[in-house]
């Protein structure tokens, strides 16, 4: 097989607030020979928050992200939930709108970029899943995860709106029953756990504004994978594990009962299974500490 | 020609069942039964009354998605009853499914719910045109095709609450006005004749109601049987509340506003100064988990952000791009 190479989108928080999660993607890309081309150019996708303000503005810098992938000719990969929704929803609108593709394409002109429409954007765990496949990352299990109950949580923007997420990647997944985390955690050896809030939100993107919701969202999150006997939780996205991970003392609070829970990013528990050390995974910048390492 | 063979498939139903005036607590009943590929989820509501138990209570009328009243929870998804094919709630879900009402909490008999806080809601945010008609009009108040479009897809719902009971700050805040009532409001909003505009739109924005409490979790977009996409409505009116200068400074508004502000900065956000931007003296109640996360190497400072590369042309974009003030 060629090698796979992908432009990637690391989006605000990887280089921020979870380093842990940047160190872990590039340690399992290169424990699968994927290479990642970082788009340093790249801007804040908007998070949904600037989308609230200022529509055509965060389409056409999410416009620009996207034109430098085109430059590479590569698929763009983010590592976020939230940037994926809000890259492949400004791809989706341009894509089908030749006026709003053209209104963008004339800003973008003015610093000599261009969105054309060639690139894909895909969220590294379906790179993973489509591209590289799960039954060659199962071969290259040395550390197989099998003495663990992981709990999915597979985060909003991953898995809705479906007719959405469905066109930016080949495994098909429904937004009431996904797949795909619970294959990767099957393929890395491990047990998924079912529980009713693995689709649910987190509340990020409310913690701000209703932190009493968000914080209540963050605790039934973790209450619902503890008493499904998870041993820790999932997720590929970092704004949910910053929820999951820092926020628990006011989660315990808003909820009544102290819930707390290791939350590995997936990049973290595929480089387990490969044999990446702690160190390499970032495990020492969690809150909660991770301690079955 | 392809010919549709109509199969058949013994499926295990959990139905919940519950009177509010004689039941303690709510129970589930189990039913096999055999359903055809052909049939709807309403089929199997009333084939339940017709062949298992006549007490059997749930609402319907049209049996053409119109009406909106036999919305209820298949295995927790909302689901209008007429319009769900049985084939497709088992392809999803497989063979032993669970039939609920759309809220627990709410339920009156069996699927029957108590709307009450839906409709509240709904009427709150004044679901009509408001506008001062001449009574001897010279001509016909003409909109055009453009206008129209912009609340085409608003206008499709009709009232069934399977987005509001599904959405998750609806469960857990009663004053949440709910995505139906705000993608309501905004079909308004969007209205030429409506006179209305800035005096709804204040209302909206009281924050008890809270059009700023969305966790945009999409939940919304995903169960709506008639396609509303009630969020991106939500997310319309929050651009129409800048848009209007209905918007006042509030860690909302800063919030969404300080996005911009950071990306004409840095390109990338710069975390801490964002929470900063948007919660003013408020930045004092995060200062401990803040204080926990720098300790675990998770806060760059501001002169450690890394910019992005090429930033003169995100600057140069955000200065002739940029078409909302505050």
């Amino acid at each position: 097989m060629e090698k796979l190479k992908y432009a990637l989108f690391t989006g605000c928080t990887a280089k921020q607030s979870t380093p842990e999660q940047m160190k872990s993607t590039m340690a399992v890309a290169d424990k699968l020979g994927i290479e990642l081309i970082e788009l340093t150019e790249a801007s804040c996708c908007g998070a949904s928050h600037l989308q609230d303000y200022d529509d055509f503005l965060s389409l056409v810098l999410n416009a620009r992200n996207i034109a430098y992938a085109e430059k590479h000719g590569l698929t763009m990969v983010t590592i976020c939930n939230t940037c994926q929704l809000n890259t492949a929803m400004t791809k989706h609108r341009l894509d089908e709108n030749e006026d709003l593709k053209n209104k963008v394409n004339e800003k973008l002109k003015e610093v000599g970029l261009e969105y054309k429409g060639t690139s894909n954007v895909t969220h590294f765990l379906y790179a993973i899943i489509d591209d590289f496949g799960l039954d060659k990352l199962k071969e290259m299990v040395v550390t197989p995860l099998s003495q663990f109950n992981i709990a999915p949580f597979y985060g909003c923007h991953n898995i809705r709106p479906s007719e959405l997420q469905n066109k930016t990647h080949k495994t098909k997944e429904s937004a009431y029953r996904p797949t795909s985390l619970d294959d990767l955690i099957i393929a890395c050896g491990g047990i998924t756990v079912d529980y009713k809030e693995k689709t649910k939100c987190c509340g990020f993107h409310a913690e701000l504004q209703a932190p009493k919701t968000a914080a209540i969202l963050t605790g039934n999150a973790i209450a619902g994978a503890t008493d499904s006997n998870a041993d820790w939780m999932v997720t590929p996205c970092p704004l949910c594990h910053l929820k999951l991970d820092t926020q628990t003392h006011h989660a315990s609070e808003s909820i009544g009962r102290e819930v707390e829970l290791p939350v590995l990013h997936m990049q973290q528990m595929v480089g387990l299974a490969l044999g990446c050390s702690a160190e390499e995974l970032g495990l020492q910048h969690h809150l909660v500490n991770v301690d079955f390492v | 020609m392809s010919t549709n063979t109509i199969t058949t498939q013994n499926i295990n139903f959990k139905v919940f069942r519950f009177n509010a005036n004689e039941d303690y607590l709510p129970y589930y009943e189990k039913h096999e039964m055999e359903v055809t590929s052909e049939e709807v989820v309403l089929d199997i509501l009333d084939r339940i009354k017709w062949e298992k138990d006549g007490s059997f209570s749930y609402r319907r009328s049209c049996r053409h998605g119109i009406c909106g009243a036999c919305a209820i929870k298949v295995n927790g998804r909302s689901t209008l009853a007429c319009k769900e094919s049985m084939n497709d709630m088992v392809e999803l879900f497989g063979k032993e499914l669970t039939i609920e009402p759309l809220s627990i909490k709410r339920a009156v008999k069996d699927m029957i719910i108590d709307k009450g806080d839906f409709w509240d809601k709904h009427e709150s945010i004044h679901p009509y045109l408001i506008s001062d008609v001449e009574e001897h009009p010279e001509h016909e108040h003409l909109v055009t095709p453009e206008e129209a479009d912009e609340l085409n897809e608003a206008d499709l719902c009709i009232q069934c609450g399977a987005c509001h009971y599904a959405c998750p700050v609806v469960e857990i805040n009663d004053d949440f006005f709910g995505p139906a009532a705000f993608a309501k409001a905004y079909r308004f909003e969007a209205d030429v004749r409506d006179d209305a505009h800035v005096s709804r739109l204040n209302h909206l924005h009281e924050e008890k109601q809270g059009l700023w409490d969305c966790v945009k979790c999409m939940e919304c977009a995903e169960v709506c049987p008639k396609d509303v996409n009630p969020i991106d409505k939500i997310t319309k009116l929050h651009q129409m509340l800048f848009k209007e200068g209905v918007a006042t400074s509030n860690v909302a508004t800063r919030h969404a506003v300080g996005f911009k502000h950071s990306i004409a900065k840095n390109g990338v956000l710069d975390e801490g100064g964002l929470v900063l931007y948007s919660e003013l003296a408020g930045i004092v109640k995060h200062i401990p988990v803040a204080l926990k996360m720098f300790r675990k190497g998770k806060i760059v400072p501001p002169w450690g952000i890394v910019k992005s590369e090429n930033l003169d042309e995100i600057q140069k974009l955000v200065k002739s791009s940029s078409t909302a003030k505050f």
